[in-house]
């Protein structure tokens, strides 16, 4: 599980940097597919089977299907590819650069002092389950309220 | 080397049979049409016409492969392999018999609707890479369609998982010992039927590749081994339909016990694969708007219907 977990993690890290560094939108988007799953295998690997199917169905599976539709009906093609390699270049990695290296730096030091976990518990279905609908029925409730809004608003847009 | 689950010959058996079985369904499929609409059908290769296969494999493994210029490489090759990897991984988690099977997972119906989901991938790359107005419009009416019945899919398949109380496909099986789960759920098992066509892109919910409409869809601009992969893909697609059916609403590998488990799950997947190309033969393809409002207006409110109930009944009998 443990050569499961830093394989699958590596994976996630290079993908996603090739989505920021891609500038095809396509491309850009298949990596971000697979670095999602990438993050299903990771949660896999760490106990959570639950967690990592969610992840797939809705993440990689739903949302990206989204996205790459969208992206299909603006129908983007060359103009967008141009654009994204002309905003990849020069002194626009600096901003990003140093804040990203702040957050390394944090990373490390809380992962260098925190006791590491390295006892893999697994939590099946069913504890989920039980978690979301007791002690934090409050926050699905929430995540609901807010589902539907999105869904009310999407109906008043598609209408006019 | 043992037989039992997820064992390498266990594996090889199962990947070699399946998609042998896919290929071989290319002239099942063309017999049985012809069978009904009173014609013959490929009948001149070998015994019956079965070496008709072979002809055409060896066709189309020599045919020029062609990666048409204008398109976007990377995502035209991806497309094709994504179908067939995504459809061989779902075959992992079916228990075909006791003791034959990759693998057992415990989060087994979820794995499937991962895979299913992630299938919209190979049709809608397809369209987009090809750079081509057919291909473009059948990858946004395959996007619309997969996504939508993925939707009920899911959710009617949750009353089988309320019932057997866990997400193992072999559970879901060994649940069935005292009946199928087709009384019971019969409102499931056929929204299920109907999710499953659309999501197989089969007739009549063919609408991605409606040839009379939009040439051939996402895969115009396919041809040789990339077009032969879509091809068997859709076959896989059926193979793992039916046998989708079979384990979650007729008992799987359970049957009377003088035939072994393995064959009462073929003879009933196949029951379903006839019943497939039968539908093909006898109905006509919906209009799109048709399809859409149909499963959102009246399949989803049927399903959640049928899962309220169903968690209903299971409250009231505990």
């Amino acid at each position: 599980m443990t050569v499961l977990f830093y394989l699958s993690a590596i994976i996630a890290v290079i993908s996603t940097v090739a989505v920021i560094l891609q500038s095809n939108i396509v491309h850009a988007l298949i990596y971000l597919i697979l670095s999602l799953l990438a993050v299903a295998v990771v949660f896999y690997s760490v106990g959570a089977p639950f967690a990592a199917m969610l992840e797939a169905i809705v993440y990689a599976g739903a949302i990206m299907v989204l996205f790459l539709f969208v992206i299909m009906m603006l129908n983007l093609g060359q103009r967008s590819h141009a654009q994204e390699q002309e905003w990849l270049s020069g002194k626009i990695w600096i901003g990003p650069s140093v804040m990203a290296a702040i957050l390394l730096v944090q990373l490390l030091s809380v992962v260098t002092t925190e006791q590491a976990v390295t006892e893999v518990v697994e939590v099946g279905v069913q504890e989920v389950g039980l978690m979301l609908f007791g002690p934090y029925v409050l926050a699905v409730e929430i995540a609901s309220l807010l589902l539907l809004a999105g869904l009310v608003s999407a109906y008043h847009l598609a209408k006019k | 080397m043992t037989w039992e689950v997820g064992s390498a010959l266990n594996i090889a058996a199962i990947l070699i049979l399946v998609v042998v079985i896919a290929a071989m369904l290319i002239w099942v499929e063309r017999r049985l049409l012809g069978l009904w609409q009173e014609r013959l059908g490929p009948n001149r290769v070998g015994w019956f016409g079965l070496m008709q296969v072979v002809a055409d494999m060896v066709k189309i493994f020599t045919k020029e492969d062609w990666v048409p210029p204008f398109s976007d490489k990377f995502s035209f090759v991806l497309a094709p392999n994504i179908i067939m990897i995504v459809v061989l991984m779902s075959f992992s988690v079916i228990p075909f018999a006791p003791g034959v099977g990759v693998s057992d997972s415990n989060v087994g119906v979820l794995f499937i609707l991962a895979m299913a989901s992630l299938g919209a991938y190979s049709v809608m790359l397809a369209g987009l890479s090809s750079n081509n107005k057919y291909s473009l419009l059948g990858a946004l009416r395959a996007a619309a369609q997969m996504v939508s019945y993925e939707v009920f899919m899911g959710i009617s398949l949750l009353g089988v998982v309320a019932l057997t109380g866990s997400f193992s496909l072999r559970d879901v099986v060994l649940a069935q010992a005292d009946g199928w789960y087709v009384i019971p759920q019969f409102v499931g098992f056929v929204i299920f039927l109907i999710a499953g066509i659309a999501e197989s892109h089969r007739v009549p919910f063919d609408i991605p590749e409606a040839e009379q409409e939009i040439v051939a869809g996402y895969h115009t601009e396919y041809s040789g081994m990339k077009f032969g992969m879509f091809f068997v893909g859709e076959y896989l697609g059926l193979v793992l339909v039916s046998s989708l059916i079979t384990v979650f609403f007729f008992g799987g590998w359970m049957g009377p016990a003088f035939l072994p488990g393995i064959v009462w799950f073929v003879i009933k997947a196949f029951v379903f694969i006839a019943f497939f190309i039968l539908l093909r033969a006898a109905l006509p393809r919906p209009r799109y708007d048709q399809l859409m409002s149909y499963g959102w207006l009246f399949l989803l409110p049927l399903s959640l219907l049928n899962l309220l109930i169903t968690a209903a009944v299971i409250l009231m009998g505990s």
